[in-house]
Order: structure tokens, then sequence, then C-alpha cells
């Protein structure tokens, strides 16, 4: 490889000071960087031996337990074609079908934040971060596949920009960047991802009978109004299975990649072993939304006095679904194992990380239920959460302090 | 009562090439020593005291802090000035003495201990070089003559990668060290001796005059700043202690006892790219030169006064720090590596990583012979809830760095300044994914609340 490697230093003069294309130095050097782990060495003062570890090697191994989720995904979205226009396919269709939608998803994805990133190193001079290998990959995974791609690419580009480099780029946002570009969608063109429609590619072909877009989200909160327990609701409208396996599995309609449990649980596991993700985030989130679920079941009401006519007898359906649907419905895995363990954006002390997941599960089921205008609930509480993060963090590095204080009076 | 503090938080760096327990003989005697300013990060104004041609014997003054001139850093050596070497804007690099065959000493008066009073010890100690031995906290820097200490503390282990074992290289000496205990309580009501908790020790189990407490775990167990923490933490800026290292101590003994400033070290030399690793006995700020020819294996290689952590590059011909107990030789990591083959997408095991991320297949308990490659580039701050996995301390790293480059005196203070030194945190630097300078960090930090 080391041909490769002198003929890349070749060009580098040209990349130098004084060379014609100094402006472009730090887009030469990502690129000779990706290929090559350069040849620096430790200075003189200081630790003489250095970690076999850097970040583009953490931000891989993200892009690596990611792996599962996307791959299911892209299957998913051709699975959920031919069940809603009812036509028999192979696998591999179905694979390719949801290849075919996705992949220019991705792309755009890339590209158009990949340039804001780099126009941005070369105006300041720095140099180029490998945050964006994992956010230009989560961005289409929390999008709908019938999604514009001229959505896309503004998506990420504001995202980019307004969420990371107006605050001094990568390790200094306060919002995760993947969830501001969601946010940005949601927000401006709320037609184009939070309608009924958008979920399914049909294609040209007609839908089956009894096909509705909606997710199981937007179908609690229509089981709600009609006072029908949402699973048997669900069961009954739904043209796809909703049985608590099926949703677990993640073969229902949804954003690419946020569909399925298990793959979000398998990515989980990699990103705990490796130690990337920190499990108490996943831990608490998860014990945060199944309490708060719980706590919700309470106040459901009575199914039986309302059938009965008993007077003033009132029955709320979405807040009677078992709390364990709100781990396997939604986006609630996928937000909580790869967006809400994103470090820079959530808390940074270990017992704020404790409080930070908890508040991301309890504050993803009120929405969810308590507020049917946004049908899902994780997106906005992880951005909420990102937010209050520096302030979590402010009470417990506080604490530290004050333990200190006390030391000194002793 | 003694306490057994063990502690888990830390990482041990394992390294081939550990020193094995014996002299090295043929070695050409090294001829020239020096003292460095570099060594001591509290000097404000170093000056020579001595010209070019001046002979001097072991123990006269040749270097001295122009704010602080009470303190005398002597030769080690006795000989002939024969440089002076100085860098850009003629700052003062070192002094360098050409040894003589046979070393002179100069003469310092000798009573018995329990006579001598405090005046008395602090001005010998001044006037010998032995005073720099003693390193005050907070700011780790020589200690100041005006300080009234609470308390002097001694870790008698070194937890370093590779780092020599005092039980071979102040083997015998235990009196001199008792000694140096019974100088040292003239200043201060207490000694504390940090023992390691793992195993017991000939050399200090039996010392009386001090408390002892254990420590055990992996490094940075044996840092003195981590043992004070857990002991009698220092509390502000005018919470003054003083630290000083069994080998400090030893000298403090053997000038009190026999009236000389005897600068005589047993080094050890290891690491991977060293032939046969052993010890070698020598003076303080000795010249590698010969050292290395004996030694040393290979021409691209790292000469590191010191341990891999702590120490400075020096090359092959550069001259021992003042503190350094050892020297270590690496392999230059200057070679770039495809990412595919065993750069930063490879599955890779010949490279120690304290993390585990996608491919650091490694395991942390094998002996490595790792190079000086940086492994990675710069980055800003991103990975959270490491650091503070090698501090066994409670203090919160990353936001005292976060203090230190915002110039925020207040939160400095609040978190923890005071407590650290650069060696209690240089694992984070190691471990450190953005690959920041941390060391550089926290002396920049102790610089800051001390001049301010």
């Amino acid at each position: 490889m080391k041909f490769i490697h002198d003929l890349i230093e070749k060009q580098k003069p040209m990349f130098e000071k004084g060379g014609k294309l100094e402006k472009l130095y730090y887009v030469f050097e990502a690129g000779e960087t990706f290929m090559f782990t350069p040849p620096d060495v430790t200075k003189a003062k200081g630790v003489q031996v250095r970690d076999a570890v850097d970040l583009k090697r953490v931000m891989m191994t993200v892009v690596i337990a990611l792996i599962p989720a996307i791959i299911f995904g892209l299957w998913n979205v051709g699975y959920q074609h031919h069940i809603a226009t009812g036509e028999a396919a192979s696998l591999g269709e179905q694979f390719l079908i949801g290849l075919q939608l996705s992949l220019p998803i991705i792309i755009v994805s890339y590209a158009a934040g990949g340039t804001v990133e780099a126009a941005f190193a070369v105006f300041r001079n720095h140099p180029i971060t490998e945050g964006f290998l994992v956010t230009g990959i989560l961005i289409p995974l929390v999008l709908p596949a019938t999604i514009p791609l001229w959505q896309v690419a503004l998506a990420s580009a504001f995202a980019v920009l307004v969420a990371k480099e107006v605050f001094g780029g990568v390790g200094m946002n306060i919002l995760n960047v993947a969830l501001t570009a969601r946010a940005f969608l949601y927000f401006a063109y709320p037609a184009a991802i939070s309608g009924d429609k958008v979920w399914t590619y049909l294609g040209d072909a007609a839908p089956v009978d009894g096909f509705t877009g909606a997710t199981f989200l937007g179908l609690a909160v229509e089981a709600q109004n009609q006072g029908v327990a949402v699973a048997d609701f669900v069961g009954k409208t739904a043209h796809w299975a909703s049985d608590p396996l099926s949703l677990f599995i993640g073969t229902i309609p949804g954003s690419i990649g946020e569909t399925s449990a298990l793959m979000c649980l398998i990515g989980a596991l990699v990103l705990i072993w490796t130690k990337v993700a920190d499990y108490r985030i996943i831990v608490s989130g998860v014990l945060g939304a199944l309490a708060m679920g719980a706590l919700l079941n309470v106040f459901a009401g009575d199914a039986e006095a309302v059938k009965n006519g008993v007077e003033g007898a009132k029955y709320y359906a979405y807040l009677d679904m078992p709390s364990y649907y709100h781990l396997i419905i939604g986006g609630f895995a996928f937000g909580i194992v790869f967006m809400a363990t994103d470090p820079v954006s959530a808390s940074q002390t270990n017992n704020g990380k404790w409080i930070y997941g908890a508040l991301i599960g309890v504050m993803t089921v009120i929405i969810r239920v308590l507020n049917p205008a946004y049908p899902e609930g994780i997106m906005l509480a992880i951005l909420l959460m990102n937010v209050l993060a520096p302030l979590i963090d402010h009470y417990v590095v506080n604490a530290n302090k004050k333990r200190r204080l006390k030391r000194a009076t002793v | 009562m003694s306490n057994n503090v063990k502690l888990k938080k830390g990482f041990d760096i394992k390294l081939v090439g550990e020193a094995a327990e014996s002299i090295a003989k043929n070695i050409d005697t090294p001829t020239t020593f020096a003292i460095k300013p570099e060594d001591f990060p509290g000097m404000i104004r170093p000056k020579a005291v001595v010209k070019v041609g001046e002979k001097v014997k072991a123990g006269d003054p040749i270097l001295i802090d122009g704010k602080l001139e009470e303190v005398k850093y002597t030769s080690p050596v006795s000989g002939e000035i024969v440089e002076i070497q100085r860098g850009e804007r003629r700052k003062l690099l070192a002094v360098v003495v050409k040894a003589d065959a046979q070393v002179e000493y100069k003469e310092f008066p000798v009573k018995p201990i329990d006579q001598v009073s405090k005046e008395e010890a602090q001005a010998i100690l001044l006037e010998s070089g032995v005073w720099p031995q003693l390193v005050r906290r907070p700011y780790a820097i020589v200690a100041n003559p005006s300080d009234s200490p609470r308390a002097v503390f001694v870790s008698a282990f070194d937890s370093h990668p590779l780092a020599p074992n005092f039980e071979f290289t102040l083997k015998g000496q235990e009196s001199y060290i008792q000694a140096g205990i019974d100088v040292l309580k003239k200043f201060t009501p207490k000694v504390y001796l940090g023992l390691n908790g793992s195993k017991s020790s000939a050399l200090f189990d039996g010392l009386a005059g001090v408390e002892k407490n254990k420590f055990s775990g992996p490094h940075p167990a044996g840092n003195v700043g981590v043992q004070i923490h857990h002991t009698a933490p220092v509390t502000s800026g005018n919470d003054v202690v003083w630290t000083i290292s069994p080998e400090g101590l030893a000298q403090v003994g053997k000038l009190f006892k026999e009236g000389k400033y005897d600068a005589k070290r047993i080094i050890a030399v290891a690491g991977p790219k060293v032939d046969t690793p052993e010890y070698v006995e020598t003076y303080a700020g000795v010249n590698l030169e010969t050292i290395s020819a004996a030694k040393i294996k290979g021409d691209n290689v790292r000469v590191i006064s010191g341990n891999v952590l702590t120490g400075y590059a020096v090359g092959k011909k550069g001259f021992l720090g003042y503190y350094s107990n050892m020297v270590t030789a690496l392999e230059e990591g200057n070679k770039a590596r495809f990412f595919l083959s065993d750069g930063w997408l490879a599955p890779i095991t010949s490279r120690l990583s304290f993390h585990k991320a996608f491919g650091l297949l490694g395991s942390t308990s094998k002996k490595y012979a790792l190079d000086t490659n940086t492994n990675g580039q710069d980055r800003p701050f991103a990975v959270t809830g490491s650091f503070e996995k090698v501090v066994p301390m409670d203090i919160y790293p990353m936001y005292l760095l976060k203090a230190i480059l915002a110039y925020d005196y207040e939160n400095m203070e609040a978190l923890g300044i005071y407590e650290v030194a650069e060696e209690d945190l240089a694992l984070c630097e190691f471990i450190d994914v953005s690959k920041h300078d941390i060391q550089k960090i926290v002396r920049q930090g102790l610089d800051t609340m001390r001049l301010d």
C-alpha cells in the first residue's frame, strides 16, 4: 500500500500553504487520513504512547451497530409495499424495492450535509471530523421511504448548519443533529412526514381493501377517540399484523430504519458491549417509559362501565394500552438506542445520564398519549432533554463541588 | 492503624521489556551530566551561576531560579562546566558538567539528627541541592522554603508502566530513608507513607514515625496525588503539603548522615526497544549516550527520560531528567497505515486500547510493544464518561479541563485543580479518543492559578 500513500503524498504540495489549492487543504487531508492513519507521533512532552482508538473508529462502531436496522429497514420498505398492494414477491424483490427507494435518500443525505460540513471546514480552516459519518446515515433512517429527495437535502443541510456548525461544529452542538433534521421536516413540511399516506410506498399499484396508511401511533389515537382498546382496534383496522411479536420484529409501517425493536436491541447490545453508548441512558429510558405507561394505566378508566352505560364512567383506550407496547411501537427503540445516547448532546455525567434517560422515557409516553397532535413523542422528548441535559449536569457537578467544599471544613 | 484503600478505577498499560533485577555491567562510563530547568515547571527565571570552564564538586550550585534564589540546584558530580545550552531567545536549556573520573563531594556538616534544628536542616537542604526533591502540592512545583506544610506524603511504590522496583533500587538504604523521615519531621507534624497494598515491603514496612496507608488497584494507585486524595486531601490553594519520592528521602538521609549530596541513582532501562532490559547505576542528569549505545536497539527509536506516561523524549544523546527514575525506549510510530489493513477500519490486535470500539481486539492483559504513533488526530471532545474511569478521585476530569481551557478560576478551584498534577490525569491523555494534550492543559491550569 506504500505506493498509494506515496502517490497521495505527491499531491500534497498542491494543497499546502502557497499551493494552488491551499483552500482545499482540509478536504484533501480528510481524504488522505480516511485512506491512511497518518504517521503522526506523540509530542516530546506528554504521553509517549496513545490508545489505539480514534474518533473514526468510534463513529464506525455506531455505523456497524446500525447495520441490522438498515438491512431490516430496506427489506421492510419493500415488504410494506407488497402487503399494501397485495402482490406476492420474493425476499429479494422486496429488498430491491427498499434499496431503490432508500439508497437515493441515503446518498442525498450524505451529500447535502457533507457539503455543508466540508464548506465550513474550508472556510474555518479546521479538519473535517467524522461525526457526519453517523449523522448522515441516521437521517435517512428516521424518514419515511416516500419522502421527496429535495426535502432530504434541505433537512440534512439545515441540520448540519443550524444544529451543529453555528454552535462551533462537532462536539459543541446542543441538539442531536439527525433529530434536528427530522424535526425540521416535521414542522416545515408536515404533510410529507406526519400524514397518513406517507408511510407506505405504493407506486402505481392500487392498495388492497382495508388499506390504512397510518402507523400504529396514528391508529392508537384513533382507538382512543372511538373508545376501543388499542390492540383490538389496530388488529381490526390495520392490513398488517399488529400482534406484539410483529411489532417487536418490526414488520409494520414507519420510517425506514425505526420499525424493528429487535434490530435496535441488537444494535444496543453492540453499542453497550463496545461501551460506545452508555447503558445508563438506554436502561433508564426503557424503565422510564415502562413506568410512565404503567402510571397512565391507572387513570385509564373503566371500559366495562362505559359499555354498561354507567353514568359518568369514562374510558381512555390509549392510557389503557399495556406499557410495554411503548417500547415496540413507533421510533422509541431506535431513538433511545441511537439518538439519545449521542454523547455530545446527552448528559455527560453518570448520574446525569440516569436522569436524562429516564426523563426521555417518561416524556415520550406523555407526548404520545396525552398530546394527540404529535403522534410520535420520542423525537420531541429527546430534543427537549438535549436542551435540559446541561442543566442536569450542572446540578450533578454542583453536588460534587459541594462535597469537595464540605471536606474543607472537616 | 493503617487503612487499606482499594482502588478500582485506573488502567495498567502493560509493555514488553520489563527490567530484570540486575545491574548492567559493560556500559562505558558516561562523561557528561546536566541539570535542566525544564524539569522544574515552577521555575520562573532560571539562571546559571557558573561559567564554562569552572570546576565544581558534587553539591556545588550551578543553577538557581531568579525568583527563588534560596533554592540551589547543584552539580550531581564533580568536574568542569563544559557547556551552558541555550535555546531561542537565550532561554537556558541545560548546564552541562564533564565528570571527573572520581567524584569529589562538597562537605556538609554532620550532626546527630535529633540535635539539628529546623533552621539548620533547611539551610543544608537548600544549599546542597537536595531541596528540589521536595515538591509542593497544590501546583506540583519545588517546595518554597517559607511553606509550613501540613504533612509530607511519600508513595512507596511506582505504578507507572515498566517502573522500577524500589525494593531493588533502594535495597539496603532503610537507614537513610528513616533518617530522611526524621529530618522531614522537623518541618511538618505528619509524614504519610503510601504502601503497595498487594505486597509487603522489606524496605518500607519497618519505618517508624510515619502513618502508613495501603493502596491497591491499577495505576495510578501509586501516584502520590491519588494517595493524598484518599488520605487527607488538599482543600485550598493555601493548604500546603509536600511530597517526596523514596529516592529523595534516601538522598535527604544520606545528606545528614554522611554530609554529602549523593546523586547516585539506580535507574531502570526498559521498553520494547531495549536489549536485555535491566538496571543501570549512574547519577542524576546523566547523558544517555553510553547507555543507549550499550542497550538500545535500532535507529528509529524514541528514548524517553522517565516512563511512557509522564516522561519526555530526550533522544539517544539526551540527559536524564532530575526526577526520572528510568529510561524507556520505544519504536517511533512514524509510518502511515492503510485503513483496511492496519488503520482505523481494520481489526487489530497489536495495539493496546482501553476502549472496545469496533476492531480493537487486543486483550488488555497481554504485554505490548507499543510505538509512538498517535493512532488518530486531534479532534474536539466528543466522547464522554471515559476519563472518569481512569481517575480514582472524586473529580470530574472533563469539567475540570474545560474550566482550565476557559480560564474559569472559580470552577477550576471548585472542581479540584489543587488536587491534581499532570501525572494524575496522564491516563486520560492516553485513552483520549480526541487526542488532546491533557497534561499540558493541567499544567496550564496550575500555572494560571499559581501566577494570577
